[in-house]
């Protein structure tokens, strides 16, 4: 296990750094850069800005400056914010998109798995046609159309919800809650129709296996079966899909934090992305691209773990 | 195989007879399947009205999708002339409509026509040549799956400009990789067989086998796949107009009428949802064939 867990550490080490190469070199492809703001430098200071952050110099020297500083843990300065570091914005932006997220995986975790498992026990009847319509539609509609339409009813037209926006620090949680109800439903949605038609095949596989007939033939009530025993068979599929559903809320995010403007990390991605600060963006492609290489590895050991047939080499 | 029957012998003759009857019926059980589940051929009619839509509605239309009337602003369904209302420059809601589904179309049928190609001969190359070659170039699939795409495929828009070709270029590019996968577990598969063999021993080369004998013999699961990436460009498309990064105005997409929308949605609601309704049942369509077919050509995967 160790050894696996190791080795795949090692495998990552290489996907990272193609990650900031391909990143850095597509950057700075770019045309522009990121001081032609609004007020336009003459020529001289611009040199002179260039300078200071070192874009003057050949690029191979830029980014071999660049990849020695991620090494040490230095992401450098933002371009376009001029008193914070790329890691500053990381850490005002993430903790945010991280709660969000993390909120609405738990929520697509629970519905998904009940709205599964009743599908699949009420196979082939109203409860289940309707659970997998909805899946369907959850599938099929992107949040940029399911955000719109929930704030023109919730916000707009019945006034229960703020529209947008982020509570402030002295906002008591009572009422801070509010603002992040859409953001959470809107992310979480599709996720839970997936989750669902992963749990519904799943059960209705292990429901007709000999190990759950065994526990039926002992007697046991049907709850104990129906939880204990083909739940947990049922549950591991989506113990894989943990990597893809990481993925899936993260570009989710990008549009749920624009629409909701809500100051997360996707949102200053996009934004720096348009503004051409170069170190923001490669910051948080650097940052996801970790994250999502942990959560794939943790999601094979837990499979692992949970399923002792699995061989981890 | 080690027995070969004798060419022309009653038993051999038979046999070859039974193979061919059932290697087609294959294919007419998969039609016979696909056109008994009503929700995919539902869709398939709904699609072909909006492919049809998309092609010639454009041309029908009386007003062109970028012509502004300054009389018409804000006009709501069904005014002045309008069947579907007019935007904030008084451009006919339907006109763009119908325009934007033959972008949106276009990009998603063009990007996955991209990843197919790179796909499809990625993988059969790597499942067929085996050994160290596949290892390596699937280790390359590998580490590109673990990228965060969407930040790449934004990046390409901001570096290059939000360039129409490039933007098939750049979906299909990202779309390729479970493509490659698909196909290279299946020419693994394929590779065993006996006419591979055959086709070996009568001295074909490589290429021509994979040309002929391997990539022919993949089209079921890659048709399956090719009607669930459809939706996911178009999806992935839509996704890039919706933050600013997708087509330019005044050409327009579904993801661009859709975030438009949804800025004047206050005032005018009919800009948000009749374009989200358009989207839905475009995507929606698309998955039904194509869960559709991977039941009809599959069946043991129900």
């Amino acid at each position: 296990m160790l050894r696996f867990v190791f080795r795949r550490l090692l495998i990552a080490i290489p996907t990272l750094f193609v990650v900031v190469t391909l990143a850095f070199f597509m950057m700075r492809a770019a045309p522009g850069n990121p001081f032609m703001g609004e007020r336009r430098l003459t020529p001289e200071v611009e040199r002179n800005v260039m300078a200071k952050y070192g874009l003057d110099r050949p690029l191979p020297v830029q980014y071999l400056n660049y990849v020695g500083g991620v090494l040490r843990g230095d992401f450098g300065p933002s371009l376009k914010y001029k008193d914070k570091s790329v890691l500053r914005i990381i850490q005002d932006g993430f903790p945010k998109s991280l709660l969000i997220g993390s909120l609405a995986m738990a929520l697509a975790a629970g519905v998904g798995v009940s709205l599964g498992v009743i599908a699949a026990l009420r196979q082939n009847r109203a409860a289940d046609y309707t659970a997998m319509a909805a899946a369907v539609l959850g599938v099929c509609i992107p949040t940029f159309v399911t955000a719109p339409l929930l704030v023109l009813l919730f916000a707009s037209k019945l006034g229960v919800l703020p529209t947008a926006g982020w509570p402030a620090a002295t906002q008591p949680w009572t009422s801070a809650w509010r603002y992040l109800v859409m953001p959470v439903v809107v992310l979480s949605l599709p996720q839970i129709a997936i989750i669902s038609r992963l749990i519904r095949a799943g059960m209705i596989e292990v429901l007709r296996s000999n190990y759950v007939r065994t526990a039926r033939a002992k007697g046991l009530p049907e709850h104990s079966v129906v939880l204990r025993h083909a739940l947990r068979g049922a549950i591991l599929p989506l113990v894989s899909y943990i990597g893809p559903a990481t993925a899936g809320v993260i570009t989710g995010s990008l549009v749920v934090e624009q629409i909701f403007q809500l100051p997360g990390i996707g949102r200053a991605f996009v934004i720096s992305a348009l503004d051409r600060d170069y170190t923001v963006v490669m910051g948080v492609v650097i940052l996801y691209a970790a994250l999502i290489l942990l959560l794939n590895l943790a999601a094979d050991v837990l499979y692992a773990l949970l399923d002792p047939r699995v061989r981890l080499s | 195989m080690s027995t070969i029957l004798a060419p022309g012998s009653r038993k051999g003759a038979e046999a070859m007879q039974t193979a061919a009857l059932k290697g087609r019926s294959l294919w007419d059980d998969a039609r016979r399947r696909l056109f008994h589940n009503k929700a995919a051929v539902a869709s398939m009619a709904v699609l072909a009205a909006l492919v049809l839509a998309a092609i010639v509605g454009p041309w029908l239309v009386p007003y062109r999708f970028d012509a502004i009337n300054k009389n018409d602003v804000w006009a709501q369904p069904l005014q002045a002339g309008h069947l579907l209302g007019a935007d904030a420059l008084g451009r006919d809601l339907l006109a763009r409509l119908l325009m934007g589904l033959r972008v949106s179309l276009a990009v998603g049928v063009v990007a996955t026509f991209v990843s197919l190609v790179i796909g499809v001969l990625w993988g059969a190359f790597a499942g067929y040549v085996g050994g160290r070659v596949d290892e390596v170039m699937m280790r390359i699939v590998d580490i590109l799956y673990s990228l965060p795409f969407i930040f790449f495929v934004i990046l390409l828009m901001v570096t290059f400009g939000r360039n129409f070709i490039l933007m098939f270029v750049a979906i299909g590019a990202v779309e390729w990789l479970t493509m490659a996968r698909i196909v290279r577990g299946q020419t693994l598969s394929l590779k065993q067989r006996e006419f591979i063999e055959a086709a070996r021993a009568a001295g074909l080369r490589q290429r021509a086998i994979v040309a002929r004998h391997i990539v022919p013999n993949l089209l079921g699961p890659v048709v399956v796949y090719v009607t669930l990436t459809i939706p996911g460009v178009i999806l992935a498309e839509s996704f890039l107009s919706f933050l600013g990064l997708g087509v330019q105005a005044p050409m327009t997409s579904l993801g661009s009428l859709i975030s438009h929308g949804a800025q004047d949605m206050e005032l005018a609601p009919w800009l948000l949802i009749f374009p989200s309704v358009v989207m839905v049942v475009t995507l929606m369509s698309f998955n039904f064939i194509g869960d559709g077919l991977r039941d009809a050509i599959d069946p043991k995967d129900r």
